[in-house]
């Protein structure tokens, strides 16, 4: 049994089903979309803006804010591609063909991983410079400071959302339970944990607050973030490598139900 | 050869199955059989190395299933049908798990057009029916040209035609020297394609013989006579010279006698001797479905009960008799009289087989009517812990007709739920 088998028989399952066109076109859609619409709004907002406000004005981010949306679809995605195996039952005659359940998982995540990531990058590019074309003169060029790092890593970003969707999965098996659990999460539960002052200090720590600032490029003035982008992506990457150990070691142990 | 040693499986404080030992051997087709809830999902779901035994282990040539080389391409298996994503193709699906295990594109075609799926290969899944998704579920488990081959309830939902088809399948795989194993509830359908039968009760081994062995041990052999109907002393006659003779009788509704323990030809000349006459001497084999309703008649979790419709039935009007119950239902210990070895006592009340329902029964035929409890079952000596069957009017002994109905909490079977 080499890996290379399971990659092409992963290979074939993600791309016959539908689910995996509809999640990954609407993360695509929806994230360009939206960035742009807020980019065009932002722009018309400028001149009403106050002094502080425009020192703070950052081009990239608002780009990327269809990303908060877009992530979504990105996060069904990754519940998809894991828990149908579960869902459907197929996840018995995989085990029973792939008895080697570590290789069978992580060939499972690093086709759809390899898929998120070239979709997301794709994303990415796409999202900033058309949301740079709504900004008009008040746009930052992919050439500037941190743009370029910027820009790719919001294409990191949203592939480690679809892998830490994957990892949470495979955990939880039932796709009900993944997405009642990270679509509220991700969608209010981190935000208002890190927006309210109260708890703020442990928000920024959450994998979606953390993995953010790699889309900043200008730093609010105030910011006392402990961390700068590659390391708040860093903090992502360990909650993602924690959800993927923790569905490792529950497949590993856990009957194939 | 699959070799199960001391197999147990607990979910909680429920126990699936328990220290479970038998040996299923290549070149015949072994039936596994056993009602519902009994253990035998768990089981083949254990040989695949899907589920983790709580004890004991289970190889298949010597080997964990985990730990066997090359796997797939030695063993088959179907366990679920229904277990594909509806959204997927049925050449896409045998594709990705041929992709698995190394095997060619060109199989996949081949499998499907020998399970007579190639027109439908690029339809989606999900439109198919029962009989197809069984279909699909069979290529599968051939896909590998493997040696040893596991199929649960592969008949389900398939037409007479696929069902002949799936004899003919297991049988000839067994014939090419594989191992072949296969549950299923269709005893009909068992006692014509397995050699050897592996029973399981409430997760214990009740049985691991030959199909004609276990039918001999698990039934009495009877013959059937009967004297003419005019004259009713001849029976009489007759009965007590068969007894004095050493033979049981057991008078059936319709009139006929149940003699067992005594060869045929004997039993002409007993009648001879006694100078009765016969209208009918018939010789009577138990069949497999008779032989397993007895074994496992202690081991059933689901047993159907009697529909009292209580609260829905009109109050009958004065002098209406209330109908008889159609024998069979609601007697325990009804399908086929005690083995022979056990047969020192008395008879329990009649044993009705397949007469119908006739308003009164003769002096010897008193059906079973509520509440009158059929004397003591026979006691099966392989399920010591089996609690008796409750007597009166709710229990009534799962039929062929009537199966037990579906398991509330079956944990045998797969859920995410759980």
């Amino acid at each position: 049994m080499t890996a290379t088998q399971v990659v092409r028989s992963e290979w074939t399952k993600i791309r016959s089903v539908a689910s995996t066109v509809w999640t990954l076109s609407l993360a695509v859609v929806v994230t360009i979309a939206l960035g742009m619409l807020i980019s065009a709004l932002s722009r018309n907002e400028f001149d009403s803006l106050s002094a502080q406000d425009r020192a703070a004005f950052d081009p990239t981010f608002i780009s990327f804010a269809g990303m908060s949306l877009g992530q979504l679809a990105m996060i069904v995605f990754g519940v998809l591609v894991v828990s149908n195996e579960y869902s459907t039952g197929m996840i018995r005659a995989s085990l029973a063909a792939v008895p080697q359940r570590g290789t069978f998982l992580f060939s499972k995540l690093a086709v759809a991983t390899a898929l998120a990531l070239v979709v997301s990058m794709a994303t990415s590019f796409a999202t900033f410079f058309l949301g740079q074309a709504m900004l008009g003169e008040h746009k930052a060029s992919i050439g500037d400071d941190g743009v370029l790092r910027a820009v790719i890593g919001g294409g990191l970003y949203m592939t480690l959302i679809a892998l830490f969707s994957m990892g949470v999965a495979a955990m939880l098996r039932s796709p009900m339970l993944s997405l009642g659990i990270l679509m509220p999460f991700f969608f209010l539960i981190s935000n208002i944990l890190g927006n309210v002052d109260a708890t703020k200090k442990v928000g920024r720590f959450l994998p979606d607050q953390a993995g953010s600032k790699i889309m900043q490029v200008v730093q609010p003035p105030d910011d006392d973030t402990p961390y700068g982008p590659w390391g708040g992506l860093g903090i992502m990457a360990l909650w993602v490598a924690a959800a993927l150990v923790g569905g490792y070691v529950l497949l590993k142990r856990r009957d194939a139900q | 050869m699959i070799e199960a040693v001391g197999l147990t499986k607990r979910y909680g404080d429920k126990t699936a199955v328990y220290n479970l030992s038998f040996q299923v051997r290549p070149g015949a087709v072994t039936g596994f059989l056993g009602p519902n809830g009994s253990g035998k999902s768990t089981t083949m779901r254990m040989i695949l190395g899907l589920d983790n035994p709580s004890a004991g282990q289970v190889t298949i040539g010597g080997y964990p299933y985990r730990k066997l080389p090359n796997a797939p391409r030695q063993v088959g298996a179907l366990l679920d049908a229904k277990a594909v994503h509806g959204g997927r193709s049925a050449r896409n699906h045998l594709l990705s798990l041929a992709q698995l295990s190394g095997i060619p594109a060109r199989r996949v075609d081949e499998v499907l057009g020998v399970v007579g799926l190639h027109d439908v290969a690029r339809r989606r899944s999900k439109g198919f029916s029962l009989g197809m998704g069984q279909r699909l579920g069979i290529a599968a488990a051939l896909l590998g040209d493997p040696q040893v081959l596991l199929f649960d309830e592969p008949v389900n939902g398939l037409d007479p035609e696929g069902i002949l088809w799936v004899r003919n399948l297991m049988k000839s795989l067994a014939a090419e020297g594989r191992t072949v194993f296969v549950s299923s509830h269709l005893m009909s359908e068992m006692a014509l394609t397995a050699d050897h039968l592996i029973v399981i009760g409430r997760g214990q081994l009740l049985a691991d013989m030959s199909v004609t062995d276990f039918i001999s041990a698990n039934s009495a052999d009877f013959a059937r006579v009967r004297t003419p109907d005019s004259e009713p002393q001849q029976r009489e006659k007759l009965s007590a010279a068969i007894t004095e003779a050493g033979g049981h009788v057991l008078p059936e509704q319709d009139g006929a006698l149940r003699v067992t323990g005594l060869p045929l030809p004997r039993i002409s000349d007993i009648a001879h001797d006694s100078d009765v006459r016969l209208w009918e001497l018939s010789p009577h084999q138990a069949s497999l479905e008779e032989a397993y309703m007895r074994m496992t008649q202690g081991a059933v979790d689901y047993r159907s009960t009697i529909d009292q419709k209580a609260g829905l039935q009109q109050p009958l009007p004065p002098g209406m008799q209330p109908p008889m119950p159609v024998p069979g239902q609601g007697q325990p210990g009804w399908y086929a009289p005690p083995p022979p070895q056990q047969g020192g006592q008395p008879f329990p009340a009649p044993a009705p087989q397949g007469a119908p329902v006739q308003a009164p029964a003769g002096p010897y035929g008193a059906p079973g009517a509520p509440g009158a409890a059929p004397g003591a079952p026979a006691p099966n000596p392989y399920a010591q812990s089996a609690p008796q069957a409750p007597q009166g009017p709710a229990p009534a002994a799962p039929s062929a007709a009537a199966p037990p109905s579906a398991p509330a909490a079956d944990l045998t079977k797969p859920e995410d739920a759980r």
